[in-house]
């Protein structure tokens, strides 16, 4: 029998999955060099207000004349490291959290779990907005006064990253600990502890390898729920403010050119169709990743 | 149960009176001796401690308390008057999400590998990809403003209620089509079905009597969950469509510091939560005989 690895597994099953990686490769590529590729003219203030997709401006221009391509672009650079950064921390927090509730066992991983079931029960939203109105200016502040003002502009992102990675950990942290319950149950744990191993050996050597194709699975489902999240949160108005623009901010700015009196349809159909494709691609990546390395895994 | 209701309460209590800035911080600064009125009559004086107890001590007797920004109200006039929109609503969306979230996702899991099957999954992940903010105002620009075949928005009879109930269930809709498919195809492998094969049922009935009950196991214990989410009101669908409803309730009362007008809200999505979760348990054994509860 030949052994495939999973990456050859994956690119086998077929066009879909080489579509998505097709997608995600030239969104980032176009988010990194994009904005630094256009023209001079497109980043630009100009008088040309709401002009609608051209040879000049593919994407039509919004309220202040700017390029929408540029703006989808450099909105593209803030929503991928958002999603990718916050997704990262709620990794970190799920995989340390899962592992020691899972494998401490016992009174240790109930009262861990019921933690995390009363989180769950908290509404989201409500840690998220509290983080943002509570946190905001006290960053600003501290950012101004500890010498890095030119990060000022960044501190919603920074806030962003941090509570949207404090909120996502719970599903992480749960399959994890389902997946180290039953780990713990195998001979090779067993014979590691009979022959006096350490837990901390244990845990990273013996437990951790085995958990890898799960994580993966979950960080590539985890980065599109993040993306999801600032967008809802921009569209409420708490999370990328203006000049700066996300995915959601343009989106929000979208839906509000859609009236009665003149519809603007290209600020609302651009930004939600590059949103959109970067999120299916990511969504059936982790499909198809979980299916090839997490077999028996939940769906 | 009670427990984690309990807690979720207290934690949003003590989150809301730890975060800095007050309900009677405003722009102009206010008198000491206004604020500390004011701070009286709203329940606000005290130690967070001691307002806790005292909010706990008039929860029992069925107090929510005053409203900070819309002063003249109590939360239980509130939440009486916006409730029932965002019930209606979202119980529309929670009926619509359900019926086609299963109809499409067994639909898919009995033509497996055929291009139906692919096409229905592709759609689906396709709507969970897509943010309600964006379907909500596409919708308005096709059906309301091109079309001119639904209003635009607002609250009154049932045209009022199409778009917005497609746009809040869309997303529900393909979940639960995944959710659906993903667990049938599991139970279609499963030893009684082939049983049921065996001695000659007509494959209809084989799924419908005893594939679709199990199956549907994991989309119950989705529902509690879904309905808690569904019917105390989206805000996003309330603000795109004009509709007096209590989704609005939970972002702005977060950034008006209304402290109890929040904490109500969240009891009563707590509660819905927790019973809707304690109903769909006990929905369990009737649905798979094979589980007893302890």
């Amino acid at each position: 029998m030949r052994t495939h690895s999973p990456w050859q597994k994956l690119l086998a099953r077929g066009g879909a999955v080489r579509v998505s990686l097709i997608v995600l490769v030239i969104v980032t590529l176009a988010a990194v060099f994009g904005p630094a590729l256009m023209p001079e003219s497109a980043r630009e203030v100009s008088a040309a207000q709401f002009a609608p997709p051209s040879w000049e401006h593919p994407f039509g221009t919004d309220l202040h004349g700017q390029d929408l391509l540029f703006r989808v672009l450099s909105g593209a650079r803030v929503s991928l490291t958002v999603g990718i950064a916050g997704a990262l921390i709620a990794f970190f927090i799920g995989t340390a959290y899962g592992l020691v509730s899972g494998y401490a066992g016992g009174r240790t991983d109930g009262v861990m779990m019921r933690i995390v079931e009363i989180l769950y029960a908290v509404p989201r939203l409500i840690i998220l907005l509290i983080a943002v109105n509570a946190f905001d200016s006290r960053i600003k502040t501290g950012l101004a006064e500890f010498g890095a003002p030119a990060l000022v502009a960044y501190s919603r992102i920074v806030i962003l990253i941090l509570s949207l990675g404090l909120i996502e950990w719970l599903t992480m942290a749960r399959i994890v600990r389902g997946q180290v319950l039953a780990l713990k149950a195998q001979t090779f744990v067993l014979a590691a502890r009979s022959l006096g191993q350490s837990h901390w050996k244990i845990l990273t050597r013996h437990l951790l390898p085995n958990l890898v194709g799960v994580v993966i699975v979950y960080l590539t489902l985890t980065v599109p729920a993040v993306i999801l999240d600032e967008s809802f949160l921009s569209f409420l108005g708490l999370g990328i403010q203006a000049p700066q623009a996300s995915w959601g901010s343009l989106l929000a700015d979208g839906a509000q050119a859609i009236n009665p009196i003149k519809s603007y349809w290209w600020l609302l159909v651009f930004p939600a169709a590059t949103m959109s494709a970067t999120l299916l691609a990511l969504n059936f990546l982790g499909d198809a990743l979980r299916d090839v390395l997490d077999p028996r895994g939940e769906r | 149960m009670g427990l984690v209701l309990f807690c979720a309460v207290s934690i949003t209590f003590f989150l809301m009176r730890g975060a800095p800035g007050g309900p009677f911080d405003r722009e102009r600064e206010l008198l000491p001796s206004v604020k500390a009125a004011l701070e009286t009559k709203f329940h606000y004086d005290g130690t967070a401690w001691q307002q806790y107890t005292a909010y706990l001590g008039r929860l029992v007797h069925g107090d929510l308390g005053p409203s900070t920004r819309y002063r003249n109200r109590t939360v239980n006039e509130l939440l009486a008057q916006t409730l029932p929109v965002s019930a209606t609503l979202g119980g529309v969306a929670f009926a619509l999400a359900t019926v086609g979230g299963v109809t499409l996702g067994g639909w898919a899991a009995t033509r497996r590998g055929t291009a139906a099957e692919t096409g229905a999954m592709l759609a689906s992940l396709l709507a969970i990809s897509i943010p309600t903010f964006v379907t909500g105002p596409l919708l308005i620009l096709v059906f309301a403003l091109w079309l001119g075949w639904l209003p635009v928005g607002g609250w009154g009879g049932l045209e009022y209620l199409i778009l917005p109930a497609i746009t809040l269930a869309g997303p529900y809709v393909a979940y639960i089509a995944r959710l659906t498919r993903t667990s049938m195809l599991e139970v279609l492998g499963q030893d009684f079905v082939r049983t049921a094969r065996a001695k000659g049922l007509a494959e209809w009935r084989v799924v419908s009597k005893h594939v679709a009950r199990v199956a549907l196991l994991p989309v119950v214990s989705f529902l509690g969950p879904l309905a808690a989410n569904l019917l105390t009101g989206s805000i996003v669908v309330e603000t795109i469509f004009n509709i007096p409803g209590a989704g609005g309730f939970f972002v702005n009362s977060i950034q008006n510091r209304d402290g109890f007008l929040l904490e109500g809200v969240v009891i009563v999505y707590c509660a819905l939560l927790v019973f809707l979760n304690l109903l769909a348990d006990l929905a369990y054994p009737w649905l798979d005989r094979r589980i007893k509860l302890k």
